[in-house]
């Protein structure tokens, strides 16, 4: 079992360090892996030449940590609450992360402000923070409330943000290119912001794993073991909140890394979180650090939008594994 | 002094009123059965003794103190908990289920310690999963189930053990040795045990003292014998029914009742058996 466990952990861990020295060669200018190892570790060297220097440390390693961050951090923030709402369909935005996000930037698009990311991240927690509001007047903060009244708020930022894309007609690719998720042109300043946000996140819900474990056998059991509901509820909220809006701000609305990743994850490690997080932030890093490899590569020089590739790769593989059904339980 | 002891407790949901006035307490090494008709508040009574429910009046204590002056920790570290529905589709093993229950001790961060682990595996023996652990409870059967939920109340090491129909959908076997089980446990670890059981029977047979409610309210309590009479029970669930002694231990033996039939009915000869509500053969005192 241990034996099991470590080599799942080893194998991932492999696979994506494979997948990140790939994904820095990868692109208009191809460079072999061992330049890129030697940028990687050594590249102040004045040895080195410059212009691969400033290609992988300069625009594709940021990019490539940031799709990381994110990946890893939608991953863990979807995982968190699917068992906060014991659902299996719970993804980062079930509790309208991604409506505020999605309003915040095309408001910013539209009235040409020049902080896109900082709105989004503003509308992401405004957003969620309503919810919360909402869900808590309707009496006993249930985590249906909590669903249902995310859902529908969502629709109606959703709606809000239809209503400006029809009304305003000058932006419309910006928008769109927003809405569908893409790292292009992301740097360190975007990844100086993601990843200390996604990290905190990531650790604090790691710290957590019991009391999602607890929750995952409904509020009532977790009660009855001593859990505070109220604060573990806040407290997980807040921290999958974080790491979605510092992620969507970031990237824009990437789907289905965050509803595929942790289930990817409870098949090869099993449901306890203590494991289930660790594994859920490699597999979505390694997921959308694959997809905008893709994304940026198979149409050179147009970039497909990245959201659309985490589908077109995260689905196939996610059936073929529904298919073969769970190890774990063999 | 009563483990746990509820004193005029009145509950109810939003505008419904569901149970009146109970008195109900139960000491260390002693099993309380609840008994009533479907829906009466049996699983109500238990959440508001567990303080997941707060009552309307009243109050509910344990080792003298009210449960609404304990934290959520306190509590769990007292009451241990075995719900009748939860949610099943978790994937998590039986071990890491059953060794949430140290969570009370131990608290959600700190690791656990030998002895924690020393209690997860005795309790795990105990209840004959230590081969399953590592199954995902996703696996399990009905029986395999409850012994998982029952043997996460031991690990809590509580004092006072609530169950909510631990022997529902269960078949014979499971029946008498669950109960069994939380017989042993409350005689040789001094349980104080409250448990609702729809069948009559099996509360005649493990309990020493059952509660019968009704009628929003407590209809009787005290010794079997005392209780399941077939006037108390024709009058909780409106059918006539025969009690008799059992033929080996000196308990009731409740038996339902056919209703009357056409007697012309094929297989009438059944039918037309005339049956007096009444004791057809009471237990010696």
């Amino acid at each position: 079992m241990r034996g099991r466990l470590f080599l799942m952990f080893a194998a991932t861990t492999g696979f994506l360090a494979i997948a990140l020295v790939i994904s820095l060669g990868m692109g208009p200018v191809s460079i072999p892996p061992a330049q890129v190892l030697a940028v990687l570790f050594r590249h102040t060297d004045p040895s080195l030449s410059h212009t691969a220097v400033a290609i992988v440390w300069d625009l594709r390693l940021p990019r490539t940590l940031l799709a990381l961050s994110i990946g890893a951090g939608l991953a863990v923030s979807g995982s968190a609450y699917q068992a906060l709402f014991q659902n299996p369909l719970a993804d980062p935005y079930i509790i309208g992360a991604s409506g505020g996000a999605a309003l915040g930037a095309t408001l910013a698009i539209i009235l040409n402000i020049n902080a896109v990311t900082s709105a989004a991240f503003v509308g992401s927690l405004l957003a969620v923070a309503l919810v919360y509001i909402i869900a808590q007047a309707g009496g006993r903060v249930s985590a249906v409330n909590l669903v249902l009244a995310g859902v529908a708020l969502g629709m109606l930022l959703s709606a809000a943000v239809s209503l400006l894309m029809f009304l305003g007609d000058s932006d419309l690719h910006e928008i769109l290119a927003w809405l569908m998720g893409g790292l292009s042109g992301r740097s360190w300043p975007e990844l100086r912001m993601v990843a200390p946000l996604v990290a905190i996140g990531i650790g604090f819900l790691w710290s957590l794993a019991r009391p999602l474990d607890a929750l995952t056998l409904g509020e009532e059991t977790a009660q009855a073991l001593g859990l505070n509901l109220l604060w573990a509820r806040t407290a997980i909220v807040l921290a999958a909140t974080l790491i979605t809006a510092a992620a969507v701000s970031s990237g824009g609305i990437i789907g289905f890394v965050g509803l595929l990743a942790p289930h990817t994850a409870r098949r090869l490690v099993g449901g306890a979180h203590r494991l289930q997080i660790p594994m859920s932030a490699l597999v979505g890093g390694l997921l959308l650090v694959l997809a905008d490899d893709l994304a940026r590569t198979i149409v050179a020089p147009v970039e497909l939008p990245v959201g659309v590739l985490t589908s077109l790769l995260g689905v196939p593989f996610f059936l073929w594994l529904l298919r073969r059904g769970e190890p774990w339980t063999r | 002094m009563d483990a746990v002891k509820a004193k005029n407790v009145s509950l109810g949901y939003n505008t419904r009123e569901v149970l009146q006035e109970i008195a109900i307490e139960a000491r260390p090494g002693e099993i309380l059965a609840l008994v009533g008709p479907n829906g009466v508040g049996k699983t109500t009574l238990l959440r508001a003794l567990a303080r997941q429910l707060r009552p309307r009046r009243g109050t509910v204590r344990v080792n003298g103190r009210d449960v609404w002056r304990l934290s959520t920790l306190e509590v769990a570290r007292l009451i241990g908990l075995v719900p009748q529905h939860e949610a099943g589709d978790s994937s998590l093993t039986i071990e890491v289920v059953v060794a949430l229950g140290r969570m009370p001790h131990r608290g959600w961060f700190l690791p656990l310690t030998r002895r924690d682990r020393e209690v997860i595996a005795r309790v795990l023996h105990q209840t004959d999963l230590y081969e399953l652990r590592q199954r995902p409870i996703t696996t399990l059967s009905g029986g395999e189930r409850q012994r998982v939920l029952i043997a996460r109340a031991l690990v809590q090491e509580p004092e006072i053990l609530l169950l909510d129909e631990p022997t529902a959908n269960l078949d014979l076997h499971y029946q008498s040795a669950i109960l069994s089980l939380v017989q042993r446990l409350a005689y040789e670890q001094k349980l104080a045990v409250i448990v609702s059981i729809h069948d009559l029977n099996l509360a005649a047979l493990y309990a020493d003292r059952v509660a019968l409610l009704a009628e929003r309210r407590l209809l009787a309590v005290g010794p079997p014998r005392a209780v399941l009479t077939s006037e108390h029970l024709s009058r909780a669930y409106g059918v006539p029914v025969i009690v008799t002694c059992h033929p080996v231990y000196n308990i009731p033996l409740v038996a339902p009742v056919l209703p009357p039939r056409p007697s012309r009915a094929p297989g009438g000869s059944k039918a037309v058996r005339e049956v007096p509500v009444m004791d057809r053969q009471s237990c010696s005192e």
